[in-house]
This record gives structure tokens, sequence and C-alpha cells, in this order.
């Protein structure tokens, strides 16, 4: 049995009648535990709205979508709680980092296993295990504004990775940063999929780190194709 | 768990301290609204502790002395002694006025108490805080310290020089006026003099009529213009029972045999509590009302500006898998928070400045608890606003376009 994240045949459509728009008209993916794969696509392809039904955000129309072993759509069937189910097994990076500003960065990471019920003491530990692989826990007890733009986007990774979801869903990550600081999420991004076996989806547009993928889906007009990347730049 | 709607509190403090502060200042005042009412109830009932009596005995069918005007004759209150379970009965004159010290002048309440053994009648003043109770039959006075006389200060009213022998304090009338205590004798030519004009006026026309100038009986004229000039009315007769004495009976007694108007403290208390004062009590109320509003609308606004700054982060705590009810907890708290700073700067507020108001304030702890209790309803209710907002964001906006 397959672990990571796999969907077949995803539509979605939005609105009704003639207004309505498809915005995916069918997509096949597969991602396995530790592979990190690139999502590109022209602008108004479909890439927002296929991270947002992987994110379990927006209900897709009709197909199937299963995560590790769980099922999670399947032509309009869809599982009860989708809340928990991105509280516990999808972590989420976005191209700013949204971090919570009232929150210092341990509690920004922490934050999530205290959702799940962990205790403070717990989730805080967890959080500065995280910080710490991600090489900002010098930065633990400091507000979100104090920090760089390349440590928020570190401590927003964290956030992402530290409950152990196995998929990974990656907005434009490296979006504002320059090619060496995106050269950096990106290798930390690989590192933490091996780390963690956990499946990595990275929408971009960013031309300077589409070389890096080893394997990349190319979104037209609601289709995917599958294209072998470069795979290079990361050791 | 850790406490956000605390976190986000003490991250942006310096505008929550602000705000409630500006809150703070309106539950003030709303404090003080109430605290006026009470001082109106207060007054009223401490100018019927004060009177020393049971039974207030007034012209029929008036309200009187203090809601209405009332006259009787002076010489009722002997046959009032007189009923049974009646222990004292003393006249007593009310009456509002400017009273002239010096160069000014200070609105107050001139009451006329029957000569007797000071403290054995009803009407004198209870207790002094300086000086000794009025000795003399004429221009002795006590006063109120609320009226800013003092002791050996020399007071005019109408024609008639006073000195000041003695201090009361909290001795006022319904409309919170400080009293000043004449004798009887000087008070009833206070409130019934006429001018000199006016008495030689009306013994011209005591002349002019035939049917008191009759040449055939001598002494007529004199006679019937001496009992023109003296004035022999009181406002009220003030009784006090013997012990053990139902005040209804006694009361229902002097009615059926004196046909005069009687109430009882509790029929007095009605009067001069509710029926004097329910035109204030409403405007009060309505004052209460507004300012409830505006606390509404200011706590509303706030919280939903600063729910509105952080729809990016609802957004995202939405899609990490906060539940709606975390959210509107956390936005329901600040709202609450900000409610109980206002609280208590409110508190303080109108603590210290009750004493500087004219009339009397009184702050009661019941009003505190429930004015506590109102801004917490009301601060529930205006995060109800924001809330919607927040419920209403969806969290794929946090993944964006
Ligand atoms: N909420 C919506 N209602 C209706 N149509 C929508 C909605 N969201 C997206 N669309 C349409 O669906 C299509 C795909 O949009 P989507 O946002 O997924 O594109 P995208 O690949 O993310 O584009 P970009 O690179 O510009 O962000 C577009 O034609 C868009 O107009
Ligand atoms: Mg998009």
């Amino acid at each position: 049995m397959s672990k990571g994240i796999r969907i077949e045949g995803l539509k979605k459509r939005y609105g009704t009648g003639d207004t309505a728009v498809d915005a995916l008209k069918g997509v096949d993916m597969q991602v396995e535990p530790g592979e990190v794969v690139g999502l590109i696509g022209p602008s108004g392809s479909g890439k927002s709205t296929l991270l947002k039904c992987l994110g379990a955000v927006i209900d897709p129309t009709a197909g199937r979508m299963v995560l590790g072993n769980e099922v999670i759509y399947d032509n309009g069937w869809k599982v009860r709680d989708l809340r928990a189910l991105r509280r516990d097994k999808i972590g989420f990076v976005f191209q700013a980092p949204y971090l919570i500003p009232f929150l210092d960065v341990t509690d920004n990471v922490a934050l999530i296993p205290m959702l799940a019920h962990a205790s403070n003491k717990e989730a805080r530990s967890k959080a500065l295990e995280l910080l710490a692989a991600l090489d900002v826990q010098h930065r633990a007890k400091a507000m979100p504004s104090q920090l760089s733009g390349g440590e928020q986007q570190r401590v927003a990774i964290a956030r992402g990775l530290v409950n152990r979801p196995p998929v990974i869903l990656a907005d434009e990550p490296t979006a504002p940063l320059d090619s060496e600081r995106a050269m950096g999420v990106i290798r930390i991004l690989n590192e933490m999929a091996r780390k963690f076996e956990t499946a990595i989806i990275v929408v971009t547009h960013d031309e300077k780190i589409i070389p890096t993928f080893k394997r990349i889906y190319h979104i037209r007009d609601g289709v995917t194709h599958e294209e072998a990347g470069e795979g290079k730049g990361i050791e | 768990m850790i406490s956000l709607a605390g976190r986000d509190i003490h991250h942006a403090w310096g505008k929550f301290v602000l705000t409630g502060f500006g809150l703070g200042l309106l539950i003030g005042v709303t404090l003080i609204m109430a605290g006026v009412y009470r001082g109106l109830v207060e007054d009223g009932r401490a100018l019927l502790d004060n009177s020393g009596a049971d039974l207030w005995v007034v012209q029929k069918d008036t309200l009187g002395p203090y809601a209405e005007p009332s006259s009787l004759n002076d010489d009722i209150y002997r046959t009032v002694l007189a009923m049974p379970g009646v222990d004292r009965a003393a006249n007593v004159t009310y009456l509002t006025m400017q009273v002239r010290k010096g160069e000014e002048d200070v609105r107050a309440m001139v009451v006329g108490i029957a000569p007797g053994l000071p403290g054995s009648a009803p009407g004198w003043p209870p207790y002094l805080i300086a000086g000794r109770q009025i000795t003399r039959g004429h221009y002795e006075a006590v006063a109120d310290i609320a009226s800013g006389l003092k002791l050996g200060d020399r007071l005019t009213i109408r024609r008639n020089h006073y000195a000041v022998v003695g201090m009361t304090r909290r001795m006022v009338s319904s409309g919170g006026d400080p009293m000043v205590f004449i004798p009887l004798k000087d008070a009833q030519d206070a409130q019934f003099l006429k001018d000199n004009d006016a008495i030689w006026q009306s013994r011209r026309r005591t002349e002019a009529n035939p049917a008191f100038n009759r040449p055939g009986v001598p002494g007529l004229l004199e006679a019937v213009i001496a009992s023109q000039s003296t004035n022999s009315s009181v406002n009220a007769i003030l009784v006090a029972l013997k012990p053990e004495q139902a005040p209804d009976e006694v009361a229902e007694s002097i009615r059926r045999w004196k046909r005069l108007t009687v109430y009882t403290r509790a029929q007095m208390e009605d009067i001069v509590v509710t029926k004097l004062i329910a035109t204030s009590a409403k405007q009060i109320g309505m004052f209460l009302v507004i300012l409830a509003i505006v606390c509404a609308a200011i706590v509303a606004f706030i919280i939903y500006t600063l729910t509105m700054d952080k729809i990016r982060e609802i957004a995202v705590l939405k899609l990490i898998g906060t539940r709606n009810r975390t959210i509107a907890w956390m936005i329901m708290q600040q709202a609450l928070a900000l409610g109980t700073i206002g609280f208590v700067v409110g508190k303080i507020a109108a603590t210290f400045s009750a004493p500087i108001f004219p009339k009397y304030v009184f702050l009661m702890p019941q009003d505190s608890i429930a004015g506590f209790l109102a801004m917490m309803a009301i601060c529930m209710l205006a995060s109800l606003v924001a809330i919607r907002m927040a419920l209403k964001v969806d969290p794929a906006e946090a993944i964006g376009g």
C-alpha cells in the first residue's frame, strides 16, 4: 500500500450554469513520502485551485484523493472532519510566512500540536526540536516581526512540519526571497522530506528553483502533465 | 493551550489600554449617573429620617408638605397630640428660598421648628456636628454644612437677621438643598410676612369695607385687622408615636376624627422617593440607556477593527485547524478584557470624582456589580459582530489566488 498522497481524476467546477468555470478537468498526481515535486503552470491554469483541494479547504466536484491510507474524497463523498485532517495530516507553507504576530517564534510553531491537544510543554519541546532542525532555535523567544524574511520562512516551515504531517503543501515558498535564500529553502524542504518521510508539493513560478525538482507536474487548462525535472542544485 | 486572546492583548496592549481608558471614562459617567439617582433617593430618605416623624399630618387632600404646598392652622397640633398613641407632635414649616449671607446667597430649605425641649420635638435636627441647638425663640439658626455657612455667621432671611449657632451634616431637602433651621415663629413670618405697603393697603381695604368698619361696633375693625396680619399657618404636623404603636392605625384614627390627610413613613417615602423624583429618575434612566448604547457601539467598533486587522491570521488559524469556537472565544475574551479595563478605570474615576459633585452622588456597591455585569453583557453582544465576520473568513483565503 502506497503512502504519500494520490489523486485521480480530480475535477473542480466553480459556479453553475453559464458562468461555470472548470478550473480542474481531471488531474492525476502521485507524490511519494520523502519526495519534493514541483507544480508549475501559467496564470489561471488551476494551481491554486489544486492546492486548495489538496489542502482540504475546498471540495473537488469529482475525483478521488487518498492521503496515506485514508480516502479523503471519493466522487462527492468526503471525510467528516476536514478541520482535524488539516491540523493533523497536512502542513502548509505560504508565499508570505503568515506567522501569528502576537505569538513568539516557539509558540507559533507549538500552536499546531497545542490545537491537537498536546500539553504546552510537550508542544513547545516539539517546536524547539523543529526550530533546531531548521537552524532558527536561537530566535525561539523572538517575535515574528523581529525576524528576517528568511528566518520567518524557516519558522513557517517548522510550523508546517511540527505535527509530522504526511503531506506539505508549499505555495510559492520562495517568491519573496533572493536566489541564495530561495535555494536555502529548497534545500531545507528536501532535507525535511527525507528526514520526516514527508511528501512535499511546491507550487512555484520561480525559474531559479524549477531545475531543482526531480519530478514536475505541469498544469495547463486544468489538466496535469508529468515531466522529469533536472533534479540539480541539491546534493 | 495558550490564551490567544491574552497574547494578542499583550502584544497590542497600548491600543487596548488607551481604548479601555476612553471606555472607562464613559463608564465612569454612567456610574456617576446611577450615583446621582441613588443620591436623590438617599436625600429623600435622609429628609424623612431626619424629621424624626412617624406620621405626617397635612392639609386635607394634598401630597404635602414636600411634594405639594400644604397649609394647616397651627393650633391643630394640640388636638393631634391628644390622640391615643401619639407621643409627640410638633408644627413645622418648610420653605425653599434664597438665604443671604453677606453679599452672596445660597439656596436652602428653611425649616421652622417648634419651640420645646431640643431634640424632644420632631423636626429638630437629630444631631449637630458643631455648636448647639436653637435655645432662643427668635433670630437663631442651625445650618447644614453644605450651605457653606459657618458657626457664628450671620444670615438674612427676608428682612430678619439670624446668627448661626449650630451646624448639621446631610440635612438636605429632597432636592438636595441644605437645610437652615430657624424658630417656628420666625419661619411663619418669613413665609407669610407681607411688606409694609401690602400691610397698609390691606388695612385700607378693610377700613373701606362697611361690614368691618361699623361706627356702632367699636373695636371690630381693630380685631379684624389684627386677625389679618398675624399668621397662624404651618405646613405640616410631625407626629412621633409611642413605642409599639401601629402607624397605620393611629393614622387612620387621625384621618377619621380630625378630617386631615395623614401619611405614614412608608406612604411618605412613596411620595418623596417615587413621585417627587420620578421625572428625574426617567431622565437619568434615558441617559443610562444612551450611555449603554454608546459603550456597546465603541466596544463593537474597536473589536471589529481589531478583528479586521487579523483577518489573515484568522484565515491561517482556520487553515491549520483551529476550531471556530476557539476563534470566537478569542474575540469575545478580548471584548470582555476591554470591558474589564474600562470598568476598572470607570470605577476609579467615579469614586474619585463623586465627592466633587455639588449634589450627593451615592455609589452603591450593588450598582457597580450590576454595572459590571451589564458591561460584560454589552461586550459579549458587541463582539458578536466581529465574531460573525471572523467565522465567515474562508480558510482558503490563507492560500490565496
Ligand atoms: N472562487 C472562484 N470562483 C470562480 N472561478 C474561480 C475561482 N477561483 C479561481 N477561479 C478560476 O479558476 C481558474 C483557475 O484559477 P487558479 O486560481 O487556480 O489559477 P492559478 O493557476 O493559481 O493562477 P495564478 O498563477 O494566477 O495564481 C481561473 O480561470 C480562475 O478564474
Ligand atoms: Mg494562484
